[in-house]
This record gives C-alpha cells, structure tokens and sequence, in this order.
C-alpha cells in the first residue's frame, strides 16, 4: 500500500483528473481493446478515419480505460497524439513517445504506456482490415 | 480543500501529550542510557520507568519487554530470533517446522519465506470469505517438531479479528498432547486503540507492537517475549535491551511510546464506541449509496476502526487518487499501489476475484474522525467511482 502520487508528474496527473477524448465512437471505423481485468488494466480505442487528398487521417480518437492513474493518463494522452495526424504517422506512436510527452512514468507504470501504444496500433490494424474485406 | 485523512491504520499522528512527554529528552536530558555518570543514569532510570509502564499495561514483568526500532523489527525478531535459537542442533537433521497464517503482513511472510529458504518448513494456514483462519486447520498442521505459530491479532487490510485466545489454548492442549515447546506469537500492531492487551489472556508467548500506530512517535517497537522463551538475537553489538536488540536506547522514543500506550488503553472503551459508530455509519451509507460494491473482512468480528471494499470495475489506485484530489486520504490493495503484479495477498487468500481485488479501498478511522468528515466522504465516493465507472469499457 505505498502512496505513488509523488512518483507521479505534473502532466499524468493532469491527464488522469482531467482525460481527454473519454468516451465511444457510434461506428467507429477502427476500434480495439487491449489488456485485462485480471491484469487490472483494460483499454478500449476508438478511431474514427477520414480520407483528405487521398491520405487517411485520424479524425478522432476515444478511449476508455479501466486502470490505474497511468493508465487512463497514457491512454488520454495517446488520442491528443494521434488526432488530426496522418494514419502514417498515427501507427507509429511508440510507448516511448507517450512517456515523454507525460514528462515520465514510474518504473513500475511503462507497461501502461506499452498498453497504450498497443491500442493505437491495434485499432489502425482493424480499421485496415476492415477496408481490405469488400463490403 | 476540506482535507480528510482516513488512513489511521497506516499511521496516526502523534498525540500532543506524548509530544510533551517526550520533549524534554532531546536536549536537555539527552544521556546515553549505559553511561555511568548523572547524564546516563538520567537516561536509564527513565527507560526503566517506561519499561515497567508498558509491562504493567499489558500485565505483563518489565523484563519481558523489548523496545525495539519499528513495528516490522519486531516481528523480525520474534520470528527469527526464535528460529536461530534452534539453528545449531538444526546440523543434526532435526527438522523445524512453523505455522502461520497467508494473511500476515509482509514484515511476518516475508520473514517466513526467508526461513524457508533455510531450510525450515513452514505451513502457511488458509482463512475463510472473512478472512478468519480455522482452529481445525491449525490442529492439523501441528507436528511434533513445531517450534513457532505466528497469527496476527487482526488483520490490518480488512479488519478482521483472529481467535487468538482460541488459538493459544488450541497450542496448549496440543503443546501437552504431543509433549513439545513451541511458542505463539502476535503482531497486535493494528489493535492497540481497541482491543485487550493482556498477554496472560491472550496466552501468547511473543507480542508485538508498533508505536506509530496508536499516537506514538515512528522508529519504536515494542516486543513482548515471555520470560524462559528461547530466543536469540539477530543484530549484535551490545547488551542493551537484553542483547536482544543492541543499540543505544532511544530514550524519548521510548518515553513516547509508553505514554501513548497508557492513552490508548486508558481511552480503549470511549474509542470502541466513539470510531465503531462512524465506521458503521461509513459502511452503511457506502454499501447504500455505491452499487457493485461488497465489504471485505468480517461483518462483525473486525477492528471498529477499518472500513474496507472492493469496488467492481474500477481500479483502486484511481480510486484512490481521486479521493486524494478532493483531499481524502485512504489506501488501496490493488496491484498498481504494490510495486507488485500482484493485488493485496489478504484479499486473495479470502478467495476475492482477482478484478475486484483491483478495485479494493481501505478507509481506516481514528482519534480524529469526525461525523461531518465521514459524511463528506460519503458526498464525494459515489461521485468519484460513478466518474470512473464511466471510463470503464463497456464490454470487459
């Protein structure tokens, strides 16, 4: 029962009181669930895809996360990173970047952040396979 | 910010009367309790006086009382001074068998693991729903080799009380019928605010106590070994404390430690009464007004200061943390709070579903608590785990 707040930063804090982007997509084009209860972490990520000039982009991104403080802090922090970006790009958020961008997770807290990022692909990965099949 | 601590269990603050008691001995009478001049025979008439306090409020001789650095080296070294005891007719094959319960704190598991690397057997008795654990087990696990039981008094997590008187006589009868020695000890460190410390009624052979936990200062312990126990030492250096603990006596530690001990049983009837209203007050109205929620420990045999739950589908660090913003401080048994994978060993052994062991909050009341703070608490949780609910994923 160790009191983590203090291991916590500023930014995760500031994510986990205040998530951004929580909620679902109504049909959404990508979507993907990562974790499990057992584990205490599950993320759920929404994707909602637009093409502009023929380049696909993410036009908005959801989550929601049953976890612990990193992880609906990293899951928020992972839509803000992704919205509005080229799927290209989107796909290649690494667990490292959303670290960073938090200003630092505790040692036993960067499975979140691997969690997160797992999402983000996972959810590209069933938006693609879901363009592929004709419908 | 309304600020509200319910987090007793973990520590308490100091009480203003140990504080007076113990400011003289920093500066001004500040002797080393073994020296022979005026300045340590100062020292050491006093730590004699709170020896022959904290005996007399447990009834039991100055003698058998250890003041020793925390709550956890006690436990220590209970349990492996009691084991090196055995260790050098260990060489001759014999084998040492213990028995304690899957629910101790870790200063009293962890202990018991390192043992068993050593060589030592050591059975590890199973509790019910409640967290009770079972006399009929404990007959059992009894072999003639058995050296040491170690149940805790109550449980520190969920609140639940141990039979201790039933398992003292349960070892007495078995400790005739096989004809052997072997010791009972307690860790009564979440009891001493409301429970009966009288060692010859509890018929424990080894006690301990932890300072901080009833208004006391931090960094003293206190243990309780019956005189004629076999124990020896696991630090060295010196005769202090009965060469069970060397190290100069920290003298107005110690003085603080006897004086919140004299409180704490002096007030033990008002505050049985006083924090079991609240904390029934607190359960009621949280198992009431928060759907998916149980209780964990047992409904009636548990500490009247813990109020402890699982909430189902959401995560007791976030729990906690939120509460922790709206200026509530509780604790949490989930794994993300451990530094461990793992969520709380008690709620596990109590055959609670790991994912709902993920959602436990421990509210612990105390000296301080008042109504208008518990009525708080019950205006702010069922905002903070309906908020959070509406993070969880529909489908898990």
């Amino acid at each position: 029962m160790t009191d983590i707040k203090g291991l916590y930063s500023d930014k995760v804090m500031d994510h986990f009181l205040h998530p951004r982007n929580m909620g679902e997509i109504k049909n959404p084009d990508g979507v993907a669930t990562v974790g499990n209860p057992q584990c205490g972490d599950v993320m759920q990520m929404f994707l909602k895809i637009e093409k502009k000039d023929g380049k696909e982009y993410v036009k908005e991104a959801k989550f929601q996360t049953l976890g612990c403080g990193a992880a609906i802090s990293t899951s928020s922090i992972a839509t803000e990173m992704i919205k509005g970006k080229p799927l290209a790009e989107a796909e290649k958020l690494t667990n490292k970047a959303v670290m960073e961008a938090l200003g630092g997770l505790p040692k036993a807290k960067i499975h979140c952040s691997v969690l997160a990022a797992e999402a983000v692909k996972k959810a590209i990965a069933d938006y693609e396979s879901k363009k592929s099949v004709p419908k | 910010m309304k600020k509200v601590y319910l987090d007793y269990a973990a520590t308490t603050p100091v009480l203003p009367e140990v504080v007076v008691a113990m400011s003289p001995y920093w500066s001004e009478k500040f002797g080393n309790a073994s020296s022979l001049h005026s300045w340590g025979r100062e020292a050491r008439k006093t730590v004699e006086e709170a020896r022959r306090k904290v005996a007399s409020l447990i009834n039991a001789e100055p003698e058998e009382i250890i003041f020793t650095g925390t709550t956890t080296t006690s436990d220590n070294l209970a349990i492996l001074g009691v084991a090196n005891f055995q260790l050098p007719t260990s060489r001759f094959r014999q084998r040492f068998h213990l028995i304690t319960s899957q629910i101790e704190h870790h200063a009293i598991l962890d202990t018991f693991k390192f043992l068993e690397k050593q060589g030592f057997e050591v059975n590890y008795l199973s509790v019910d729903k409640y967290g009770m654990v079972n006399l009929e087990e404990l007959a059992k696990a009894i072999r003639p080799e058995t050296k040491l039981v170690s149940v805790m008094y109550a449980n520190n997590e969920v609140g639940t009380i141990e039979p201790i008187k039933g398992i003292s006589e349960k070892l007495k009868a078995k400790s005739e019928e096989l004809g052997i020695k072997m010791y009972f000890h307690t860790d009564a460190a979440a009891v001493v605010e409301y429970l009966d410390l009288d060692v010859q009624k509890l018929g424990v052979d080894l006690m301990t106590l932890g300072s901080h936990k009833f208004g006391g200062p931090k960094g003293v312990g206190i243990l309780y070994i019956k005189k004629g126990t076999k124990i020896d030492p696991i630090t060295f250096g010196g005769h202090h404390e009965n060469g069970l603990w060397p190290g100069t006596e920290a003298v107005p530690l110690i003085v603080g430690t006897a004086r919140a001990l004299e409180l704490s049983i002096k007030n033990q009837g008002s505050s049985v009464k006083r924090v079991t209203k609240l904390r029934e007050k607190l359960i009621k109205g949280v198992l009431k007004k928060v759907p998916e929620t149980i209780l964990t420990g047992h409904p009636i045999q548990r500490l009247p200061d813990i109020a402890s739950f699982c909430f189902k589908k959401v995560e007791g660090e976030a729990i906690l943390l939120r509460l922790d913003a709206e200026g509530i401080a509780v604790s949490s048994g989930s794994a993300c709070t451990s530094g461990d994978l793992r969520p709380s060993h008690v709620l596990l052994a109590m055959g609670i579903p790991v994912e709902e062991a993920h959602g436990s909050i421990r509210f612990s009341l105390g000296r301080n608590t008042t109504e208008e703070e518990i009525n708080y608490v019950l205006e702010v949780l069922p905002r903070v785990i309906s908020d959070l609910r509406k993070m969880t994923p529909k489908k898990i």
